[in-house]
């Protein structure tokens, strides 16, 4: 019974011990003074400086701007993007002429792109939120048409030679049989979709937002606050993509059945 | 070139599918070139053949899963698309609809068909019953076993009270001990509705015991190269295989395998 215990407990202890370990490290390096201070500040500094960020609303304030520009993208890359996919994966032949350009465009780093979208559409939110949902939107659009392209033929067979209609086939089958691949690049996309918003609100003549916050401060040499921020962002990726993961474990439960 | 439907058509008198100038190649390979088969009404007709000969191909043609290059099948004279027919898939996994519960597959076909959901109910209780359905049907195929997966494809399939019910080496990912009970419920069946089927089957044995005839082709080109009957009463039961009828229809069916085998190897 002890030794039972005491496996749970360890079972229980594992997938924290790399966060224990991770913090003592940077603890202990700043502990011994090997790192400038002023560059690696301690983890109760940066700890503090989140506290205080959430506090005076300056940090929360950064944050819901940034999940609003990320969510923007989305889903405006998901609205254009999944009927899209659906009907290049529906046709072999549109997909093949079309797979090249796609491929490219997936291939360019979005934020090579910033310049032509600023020239396009000047510097402001729609900027941001168009170079995000472009880059977005390519990863749901070829995922989206694969998962149409791969879905068993099996399936779509039965349902014809019961009597469904084309469009029933589709909407009925072949749709849902592409949703894992599709949530697969929501998935990729949203967090994409995160990357790009970043950059371009460190970048890109921008007043609020966490790209902005962490570049602000560190300009002013104020790390813990721009570890603090740095953090916000890491916690807000890890966040989106474990929604992603629930929403798909609860709604998908068929992928890869 | 069909000289053995002739006395098939005359032993069988009721015709239910007539196959006419069937042709179909693929890759300039001729695999069936007018090609014409009767399949006979209420009655289980077996497909076997050497491998590659096109058994599935032509089941799929017949239920319009496959175009042909030339022929027509009609059943009673209706085209396909007046008729009502199943088809149970040899991959049971990846021909059930694996976001619909077990219930919500079997009442497919009917949802399709536009019939109420007292209807659709009505009919999935009543295939409830005549199964004798012991597991629970409002799980998800992938919760299921393969041999209860079958089962709900079978039940799928004869939701609509199909004409014809088209099955494609059904038992064939199933172990021995769950084949042989799947050939009872499948006898059952036959039984209780008299529905025509057409059974491709690998296994001999099995092709045999559940047929009333068992079409023999050749190689490809395809052709008939006899159809073999087999008129054991049924139920048919395990001791069938020991009667000296069965034992004589199986051997004529190997000898004609070995032959058309052998013809061109």
């Amino acid at each position: 019974m002890k030794e039972f215990l005491a496996g749970r407990v360890a079972n229980a202890l594992t997938p924290v011990l790399g966060v224990f370990a991770f913090l003592f490290a940077w603890w202990f390096l700043t502990w011994l003074k090997w790192i400038d201070p002023v560059l690696l500040p301690s983890p109760q500094a940066s700890a503090k400086a989140i506290w205080d960020g959430f506090a005076s609303g300056n940090l929360t304030k950064d944050l819901l701007i940034t999940i609003r520009r990320t969510l923007l993208a989305f889903a405006v890359a998901v609205g254009v993007c999944v009927p899209l996919g659906l009907m290049l994966g529906s046709s072999v032949r549109l997909y093949r002429s079309l797979e090249f350009v796609i491929d490219f465009f997936r291939s360019t780093p979005a934020s090579a792109l910033f310049p032509l979208f600023l020239v396009i559409l000047g510097v402001g939110e729609n900027t941001k939120v168009a170079v995000a949902a472009f880059g977005a939107g390519l990863l749901i659009l070829f995922n989206t048409a694969y998962g149409v392209m791969n879905a068993r033929k099996t399936r779509q067979a039965a349902a014809r030679v019961m009597g469904a209609s084309p469009v029933r086939v589709m909407t009925g089958v072949t749709l849902l049989e592409s949703l894992p691949q599709t949530f697969v690049g929501m998935r990729s996309g949203v967090s994409f979709s995160l990357v790009i918003v970043i950059v371009a609100e460190m970048f890109i003549g921008s007043t609020d937002g966490l790209g902005q916050r962490v570049i602000n401060a560190q300009s002013i040499f104020n790390m813990p606050e721009m570890y603090a921020t740095i953090f916000a962002a890491g916690a807000l990726g890890y966040a989106l993509n474990l929604i992603f993961i629930v929403i798909e474990r609860r709604f998908i439960h068929w992928g890869g059945k | 070139m069909n000289l053995s439907v002739e006395p098939i058509a005359a032993a069988v008198p009721d015709t239910h599918i007539t196959i006419r100038g069937l042709t179909k190649s693929f890759a300039g390979q001729p695999l069936y070139t007018n090609f014409d088969l009767d399949v006979p009404k209420a009655r289980i007709t077996s497909i076997f053949g050497p491998n590659g000969c096109g058994k599935s191909t032509m089941i799929n043609m017949v239920a319009g899963l496959l175009d042909m290059d030339a022929g027509e099948a009609r059943f009673d004279g209706k085209t396909l698309a007046e008729t009502k027919i199943g088809y149970v898939f040899q991959n049971y996994r990846d021909a059930l609809f694996p976001w619909k519960r077990a219930i919500d597959n079997i009442k497919y076909p009917l949802r399709i068909a536009g019939r109420s959901r007292a209807e659709c109910d009505a009919r999935a209780e009543e295939l409830l019953r005549s199964f004798d359905i012991r597991f629970d049907l409002n799980r998800y195929p992938y919760e299921l076993s393969g041999g209860q997966q079958q089962l709900v494809s079978i039940m799928r399939a004869l939701a609509p009270h199909p004409e014809v019910l088209f099955l494609d080496e059904p038992f064939s990912a199933l172990d021995y001990e769950m084949t042989l009970f799947m050939r009872d419920k499948l006898q059952d069946i036959f039984e209780a509705t008299r529905t025509t089927m057409i059974l491709v089957s690998h296994d001999l044995e099995e092709a045999v015991y559940l047929a009333d005839q068992v079409l023999m082709l050749t190689r490809r080109p395809t052709r008939i190269a006899e159809v073999v009957r087999f008129d054991a009463p049924r139920p048919r039961h395990p001791e069938t295989l020991t009667l000296e009828a069965f034992i004589r229809a199986k051997a004529q069916c190997l000898e004609v395998f070995q032959r058309e085998v052998r013809v061109r190897a």
